[in-house]
């Protein structure tokens, strides 16, 4: 490719069906911070068919080159053809860093990359610096997130991550700036080593959740569907929304778009009270600056505690009907 | 039909607070922790012998881990695997998820032809989920993450379902490949003590770096890209202000917190 690409740090811009993942943009938001500290360019990288209008948003938020693999072969989301485009592209333009959403697409595209390009890949990182040389240094959760650890890729490039949905702010679009640079896949049939035959999402309108003040969540420890409904009552009373972790969901107690977290939605009330909730990274992540968290749990060393304001101990079967009483009690006095 | 499951000992999560990181080459210390198979792997192993059961043929399981790992690979016998493959050499130890794949993919590749490879889509301990498309690059073959459905068609392709934010896809396949699961794909059988006694025939096989075609500078913790740099515990900048009190009093506090900052 004749084309001369500026930018060392890379991100890619996850689209499904024309429509892109926050997680992208908020990886643009950090790489334009994280630029700063090296002087470098940041490029977006987008993978699809017909971009040209994704490429124009991409050029909203901060980026000085969008790098776009436009082919109708590549209309469908499959691993081996992207990362064939996305491998001629990095042996092109050489970046130092490439960074990526940890969503289904992202943790199933970036291994796949990293092995073909032989280099170092941290996943589902929840924070990212660079050291004075520019080098990558990923946070990088285990063991259930009861344990961090800072990973680095010290001899290859690019240095490939994965990040975690909702751990960076989205930015505001701004005004559109950057060039518009195209990759020359080279692709053929034969490259799509599987057929997607369907895709289905649940539609559900922003609002509710999202933009509520006052979430209540219920976790596990709820135990029962029956019990769900002091959440439900609780939420009401503080005419808040209903959220839940994913094992409410999975066995059928809450709303599959109630689920606030890594693989659910992110809320910004002001107050959060959380019940049954043992508090996981993968829960919280979706949780962002509550005015006043609050948890309530049987377990006395349950993680959430590290992580609110307020804490109460015991069983939310006495405690969640005690509270209903007396805030119905302040609303009937007001 | 040929199904390889690669599965993964993994530290008993009931004593993760005696785990520790060697100073020197900041990899984690497990030693006197026992070993259990990871969680989705046994969903892994449960697609394979349904599969078996209905179609016939041959599973392995194969699993790159300490040589004594034998316990691990003999639950998975236990359920009813044909025979174990333990890729077992000090000269693996401290990779990383590219050079663990690289070893695995060479462990497959002596094994001959498969129609699928399978493993569970994360690990409890290092959970970073990538080893199965790594093996799948390194095989050449195509693979699906995420896998919640398997459905075999009588034309021969496969339809997998693959979850999605907020959703799923469906692809169709054709073998050979390598597919990760999620528990929602099967619930795994429960082993009876009989199943125990025959898995005590059964044959583990150990390879080590001589048996593999592999090339020296990819293995082991030198053939690591990644390094850990340290590990620590995350700053608890929150710790709570416990309310005290039984459980009516406690409620009571809380309320009266949230109607003084004007919530109720």
């Amino acid at each position: 490719m004749t084309e001369i690409v500026e930018s060392k740090i890379w991100v890619f811009v996850e689209q499904r069906q024309g429509r892109i993942a926050d997680v992208g943009l908020e990886i643009l938001g950090k790489a334009a911070e994280l630029r700063q500290s090296v002087q470098g360019k940041v490029a977006g990288v987008l993978v699809g068919s017909n971009l040209d209008a994704l490429a124009d948003q991409v050029l909203c938020y901060g980026v000085d080159e969008v790098l776009v693999a436009d082919d109708p072969l590549l209309a469908d989301y499959c691993n081996q053809a992207y990362v064939k485009a996305i491998e001629a592209a990095v042996k092109s333009w050489q970046p130092e860093i490439f960074l990526l959403g940890a969503t289904a697409m992202g943790t199933d595209l970036a291994p796949r990359l990293a092995a073909r390009l032989r280099t170092g890949l941290s996943a589902h990182c929840i924070d990212l610096h660079l050291t004075a040389d520019g080098d990558l240094l990923s946070v990088v959760p285990g063991w259930g997130g009861n344990v961090m650890a800072r990973v680095s890729c010290p001899r290859t490039r690019p240095q490939v991550a994965t990040v975690m949905p909702g751990v960076f702010d989205l930015p505001e679009a701004g005004e559109a700036r950057g060039r518009k640079i195209s990759i020359e896949t080279g692709l053929q049939q034969d490259d799509i080593t599987y057929r997607t035959v369907e895709v289905r999402r649940e539609e559900t309108p922003k609002g509710g959740l999202e933009t509520a003040e006052v979430v209540v969540a219920g976790g596990w420890g709820v135990g029962t569907k029956a019990d769900w409904r002091y959440i439900e009552e609780l939420a009401s009373v503080l005419n808040g929304a209903v959220g839940a972790t994913r094992p409410p969901v999975d066995e059928g107690w809450a709303e599959e778009h109630g689920m606030i977290g890594q693989s659910g939605r992110t809320v910004r009330p002001r107050l959060y009270i959380g019940v049954g909730i043992s508090g996981h990274m993968h829960h919280l992540v979706g949780l962002k600056n509550p005015e006043l968290m609050v948890a309530i749990n049987s377990d006395p060393n349950a993680a959430i505690f590290n992580h609110c304001h307020l804490g109460l101990v015991g069983d939310f079967k006495q405690i969640v009907p005690a509270l209903i009483e007396t805030i119905k009690s302040y609303s009937s006095t007001q | 039909m040929r199904t390889i499951v690669c599965i993964k000992p993994v530290p008993d999560p009931k004593h993760w607070n005696r785990l520790a990181l060697d100073p020197k080459t900041k990899t984690l210390i497990r030693k006197g922790i026992p070993g259990t198979i990871n969680p989705l792997d046994k969903h892994a192993l449960e697609l394979a012998l349904s599969l078996r059961d209905k179609q016939g043929g041959e599973v392995l399981v194969m699993s790159m881990a300490p040589p004594d790992s034998g316990p691990v690979l003999n639950e998975a016998l236990a359920m009813g695997a044909d025979r174990a493959i333990l890729l077992s050499d000090i000269a693996f130890a401290g990779a990383d998820t590219l050079a663990t794949a690289y070893v695995l993919s060479a462990g497959l590749d002596k094994l001959g032809e498969f129609d699928l490879v399978v493993c569970g889509d994360q690990t409890i301990d290092g959970g970073t989920a990538q080893v199965s498309a790594q093996v799948g690059e390194f095989l050449g073959v195509p693979n699906v993450m995420h896998v919640t459905a398997v459905d075999v068609t009588s034309s021969g392709s496969w339809l997998i379902h693959s979850q999605i934010e907020h959703g799923y896809v469906v692809v169709e396949i054709k073998p050979p490949m390598m597919l990760s699961v999620l528990k929602e794909v099967n619930e795994p059988r429960y082993v009876t003590l009989m199943n125990i006694l025959e898995a005590e025939k059964k044959e583990t096989r150990v390879w080590s770096s001589n048996d593999l075609e592999l090339e020296e500078p990819w293995i082991g913790l030198n053939g690591s890209p990644t390094c850990m740099v340290d590990l620590f515990v995350p700053e608890k900048k929150n710790k709570a202000e416990f309310l005290a009190g039984e459980p009516r009093e406690q409620a009571a506090k809380l309320a009266d917190r949230l109607h003084r900052s004007g919530f109720c």
